[in-house]
């Protein structure tokens, strides 16, 4: 399979403390792979500095074979990379409908077409004329992912796609990234919600103090003593383990 | 639905109508040149607030720099007509000069200014107000320093003075109007918006932000300068202190405040409200301190009981009237999932 992302040896310090230490990760193209590890672990930071919203201080970070290092936000979106955030920021004072044309890449009708038909795919298009200001937490998290999706990007990176939503509401998510994923299109996506990660990813790859300390298929992932010792803070009696 | 819309449409066209009827037969019905005087600064300064709202309502860029494309615009008249000995109804050929004035000078200040946002931009604006009135006082030999600069004389009856710049200062506030409108319903002007709300998150969406905000804001300043040059020939004097007022900048947020920040109407509203109300307070008290003191008192109360302007304010109650009884927020249409295996909660591998 085709490496579509790749983040080599990315290091990212705020001051004194390490956000990402040679953070190295793959997502193939046509994957949904998951990106998983503790409160602080970096996974944002990867996320902020893949998107071009932080620079990284050292490594590389590829689309296919394009360079996109330390590129600002707007030339990231424009190559093909799109990403929502952990705490939803759409535009308030604008329609729903509105807040798809931002994204867009055209004006017109094709393009509030296009957009419509995204809404449609959200499960929202009845909400298009409204304030997005107006709608409930999960609508914007539903709307966030569908202007990402307006421009067609090669890769989207969701950052807690399931976070703080119902239910339901995580099954209607699930179920359109698994739509989209069959149509051909590249996820990333940075969860706490692990039945969701593991119930919709190809590879999950797991950082801990801003370095990958294991990655693969969520089967392996989730019973890797390296991953438990991240997310329980502590070493496992080795005899316990065996 | 689309009757309700249809009808709404030719409710605003035909007030669109009458509101063209009222102000081309204003001058004819009221013709005493102390009417037709407050009708022309009303005018003035609807222009010109649209222009300033076009950047700073839309983007949420506070801009206090205003009169620097106003004062420049006037100086440009003045100076051009001095320089090339232009007298009479000719004078009038300079106003493009003057708009002309007020784009060159907004690339460099746009350029610097909206590097920085927020309260930084303000003070950034400000400071360039003070080094342009500043110069307005020091380069005597340009600008007259602290005399001035006279208009070319026009050979005009007071009465045809005024109403002739009646329907100059109403050309000017509707295409100023008229360039908002579109620039409004322009892919940049919902950009604009979009970074009002969130400019980071506009970036993050493939808008190139710096562009859109240096394009209106070169336009918001072409306006203004022109508007400059006209109000320059009617007061027919510029003085550094007048052209480049401090006053004028806080008129205009008072203005746009009160009718509504980044709505088309609101600061026209607020231009047809204010600068009335002062002029009839600085005339009817001679002190002119006592129409500032009430300005400022006006801009707490605003800020204090409507604080997202008359428009805004109207329409959202117009709403909350119409929508009464509804749901808030509706419920997204999610079906429950039949076979649970399917679902991201499954928790197996795919």
């Amino acid at each position: 399979m085709t490496v579509l992302l790749r983040t080599e040896g990315v290091r990212k310090a705020y001051g004194g403390v390490h956000a990402l230490d040679t953070c190295t990760v793959e997502v193939d193209e046509g994957s949904v792979a998951g990106l998983i590890g503790p409160n602080g672990s970096g996974k944002t930071t990867l996320f902020n500095v893949i998107t071009g919203y932080a620079k990284a201080d050292a490594g590389h970070v590829y689309l296919a074979d394009r360079n996109i290092t330390n590129v600002s936000p707007d030339k990231v979106f424009a190559l093909g990379i799109g990403r929502t955030f952990q705490l939803t920021r759409i535009f308030a004072s604008l329609t729903v409908l509105e807040n798809m044309l931002v994204a867009s890449r055209h004006g017109g009708a094709t393009a509030r077409k296009r957009a419509m038909e995204q809404l449609e795919f959200v499960g929202i298009a009845g909400h298009h004329a409204e304030l997005a200001g107006t709608l409930s937490y999960g609508q914007r998290k539903l709307l966030e992912l569908a202007y990402v999706l307006v421009a067609d990007p090669a890769v989207v990176l969701l950052d807690e796609p399931a976070g703080g939503v119902n239910l339901s509401l995580v099954n209607h998510i699930a179920d359109r990234i698994r739509e989209l994923n069959a149509a051909g299109k590249t996820f990333l996506i940075v969860e706490h919600n692990m039945e969701f990660v593991m119930g919709l990813c190809d590879q999950v790859t797991v950082l801990d103090s801003g370095t990958v300390v294991a990655s693969g298929p969520p089967g392996i992932i989730r019973t890797d003593r390296r991953v438990l010792n991240a997310y329980l803070g502590e070493d496992l009696d080795p005899a316990e383990d065996e | 639905m689309t009757g309700t819309v249809s009808r709404r449409r030719a409710a605003a066209g035909l007030a669109l109508v009458l509101l063209a009827v009222v102000a081309i037969v204003f001058p004819v019905v009221f013709s005493s040149p102390v009417v037709t005087n407050y009708a022309v600064y009303a005018l003035i300064f609807v222009a010109v607030v649209t222009a300033w709202n076009m950047f700073s309502g839309f983007s949420g860029y506070i801009s206090l720099g205003q009169a620097v494309f106003f004062g420049s615009g006037a100086y440009a008249v003045g100076i051009a007509a001095k320089a090339w000995h232009i007298n009479g109804v000719g004078v009038f050929a300079l106003l493009p000069l003057a708009a002309a004035v007020g784009a060159v000078i907004a690339v460099p200040f746009g350029l610097i200014a909206l590097r920085v946002r927020r309260h930084t931009f303000i003070v950034v604006t400000i400071a360039v107000f003070f080094i342009f009135q500043l110069m307005a006082f020091n380069l005597n030999s340009f600008t007259g320093g602290t005399i001035g600069m006279s208009a070319p004389f026009l050979p005009w009856t007071p009465t045809a003075f005024n109403d002739r710049f009646y329907y100059i200062t109403l050309a000017c506030a509707v295409v100023a109007v008229v360039i908002a409108v579109l620039v409004r319903r322009s892919r940049a002007g919902l950009q604009l918006r979009a970074i009002r709300d969130d400019e980071d998150r506009a970036r993050g969406l493939g808008v190139r932000t710096m562009r859109v905000k240096l394009a209106v804001f070169v336009l918001s300043a072409t306006i203004t300068g022109l508007v400059g040059g006209v109000w320059f020939l009617y007061l027919t004097q510029v003085l550094p202190q007048s052209g480049f007022d401090p006053l004028f900048d806080l008129s205009l947020v008072l203005m746009a405040f009160l009718g509504g920040l980044g709505t088309i109407s609101g600061p026209i509203i607020g231009a047809l409200i204010i600068e009335p109300g002062q002029l009839y307070l600085t005339i009817r008290y001679t002190n002119g301190y006592v129409s500032e003191i009430l300005l400022g008192a006006l801009f707490l109360l605003i800020v204090l009981f409507v604080p997202r302007g008359i428009v805004p304010t109207a329409g959202e109650w117009l709403r909350r009237v119409r929508t009464r009884g509804r749901p808030a927020v509706p419920p997204v249409p999610t079906a429950p999932d039949p076979d649970p295996a399917r679902s991201g909660l499954s928790g197996g591998t795919r």
